[in-house]
């Protein structure tokens, strides 16, 4: 549909009165909100997530197109609730203790929530405990955790061992990235998987949510 | 002002009055796999190529980050702190957020090294500044504190003012505080330089210390990386910034403090200006 190719360039060029504008019209002609979401929104956002994938978007590129995504998304709420569309899932990320890059992290949250999924953000510098309080409140079924350093990486094995001593951790798959970090650490500390970057993150937290 | 690092041989001077202090970035395992794998196997031999790579390039100082997933930092920041020590005669700069590795690799070191850093947070200003004060090292005070990162330039120098003055509390002389204003991404908030640029501007007014950045974070996440870094290193010195840590190997960078240098009237009848050029020239 031509007006959701509008939608879905308009979020890909990081304009947002032009999304919030274009997401009102389909809606009022009738589109179901779902369609909008996934056809325009998601399918943007996959877009923008390739391109700075292949090094042909820049960060501020991808943080006005989440912008506009967010906007977009804004006044799709309503009519997803309406239309009772749940959410692929449901996301607690943040940056662990003593560290407090977020500029990574929040990309990555950008990128799930492109992909569909609902995001509990932490914020940066989040100790064990607040990653224990979080999931047992907001259960969901992953969780992130970010560190950009050599000296906060080792937190996110002190993350995973609280979460096993709180008994939460069998509910949930973590997920961590960051630039210290390697699948082999990933694998070694007992996370469920490693993503490189923010587009990947997203793709593999779709996977492991959808069990494949 | 005058902040005075040592090795066993050699002396070097962060102040305004002297040539800007290049403090080299490249020993440190992050993003750098080659290394992060040496290093692990306590193998420091590319960290020495990288050290002396670094000084052919410029570097006064070598900023050493000995931080390896799973590895024991203490004992792998001593073991590059006597490695490099009998390698090179740059002054070395402990990069560690770990009290036992800074108090191994300070312990071990003979000459006054340079603590990458302490920030305005109550454990790590419990933390570092009793070590510089015993090994009589110079700490880089970097203005973050409990609550984060401060948004304004009045609340970094607050930061900064409150770092001083616990340094002096545990009798450090002014002059081994360097600080550090912070520069975040423009890639994320398009205000970032300027604010660090305004904090600058404040921490040398009000307190006199001399003034270091970590200058390679401002350009994450945009294309043409270095021509943003050199124009803000070139920034950074009009406000009185005389260290800075940052990748001597990369040539505009080194190029571009040697031109300020030049400028800020630091290099008499231009002579390591004119020595450089035929140096890249051969």
């Amino acid at each position: 549909m031509a007006l959701l190719d509008d939608l879905r360039q308009g979020v890909i060029d990081g304009n947002a009165p032009g999304t919030t504008s274009l997401v009102k019209q389909a809606l009022s002609e009738g589109t179901p909100a779902e369609k909008i979401l996934n056809d325009g929104l998601i399918s943007a956002m996959a877009e923008v997530g390739r391109l700075f994938e292949a090094g042909e978007y820049f960060v501020p590129e991808m943080l006005v197109a989440a912008r506009a995504m967010k906007g977009g998304l804004e006044l799709l709420r309503p009519a997803l609730a309406a239309a009772n569309v749940q959410a692929i899932g449901k996301v607690v990320i943040g940056t662990v203790q003593g560290d407090l890059h977020d500029i990574g992290k929040n990309l990555v949250a950008i990128m799930l929530e492109g992909a569909g999924f609902e995001i509990v953000d932490l914020g940066s510098d989040v100790s064990p405990q607040k990653f224990v309080d979080a999931v047992a409140a907001h259960k969901p079924q992953l969780v992130g955790m970010s560190a950009l350093l050599t000296t906060t990486m080792p937190k996110m094995k002190t993350t995973l061992e609280a979460l096993n001593a709180a008994g939460v951790r069998g509910n949930v798959k973590v997920m961590i990235g960051g630039a210290p970090v390697t699948e082999k650490y990933a694998m070694d500390i007992g996370a469920d998987f490693y993503a490189p970057d923010a587009s990947s993150a997203a793709t593999r937290a779709k996977a492991a949510v959808q069990g494949r | 002002m005058e902040t005075h690092l040592s090795s066993k041989t050699k002396q070097i001077i962060i102040s305004p009055d002297h040539p800007f202090v290049i403090i080299g970035e490249r020993i440190n395992p992050t993003r750098r796999k080659s290394l992060m794998e040496s290093l692990a196997k306590s193998d420091f031999s590319i960290a020495l190529e990288d050290a002396r790579k670094q000084i052919a390039a410029g570097a006064h100082v070598l900023d050493v980050n000995a931080g390896v997933p799973g590895a024991d930092e203490p004992k792998l920041l001593e073991g590059l702190a006597r490695a490099l020590a009998q390698t090179v005669d740059a002054p070395l700069c402990f990069d560690s957020a770990n009290p036992a590795a800074l108090t191994a690799a300070l312990a071990a070191y003979e000459g006054k090294a340079l603590i990458n850093s302490t920030t305005g947070e109550e454990k790590m200003l419990n933390a570092v500044l009793p070590l510089a004060a015993k090994y009589r090292a110079a700490v880089i005070g970097v203005v973050t504190d409990d609550s984060g990162v401060p948004a304004t330039p009045d609340a970094r120098l607050a930061v900064a003012r409150k770092i001083v003055q616990r340094a002096a509390d545990h009798g450090m002389p002014r002059e081994d505080i360097v600080i550090d204003c912070l520069a975040l991404t423009v890639s994320a908030d398009s205000l970032a330089g300027r604010v660090t640029l305004n904090t600058m501007r404040l921490v040398q007014q009000e307190l006199g210390v001399n003034l270091s950045l970590g200058a390679s974070n401002v350009s994450f996440g945009l294309p043409d990386r270095v021509a943003i870094n050199a124009a803000y290193l070139a920034l950074g010195i009009a406000r009185g910034m005389c260290a800075a840590i940052t990748d001597p190997t990369v040539p505009e960078l080194a190029t571009t403090i040697r031109a300020c240098d030049l400028l800020m009237g630091r290099d008499e009848y231009a002579m390591r200006w004119i020595k450089a050029f035929r140096a890249r020239k051969k």
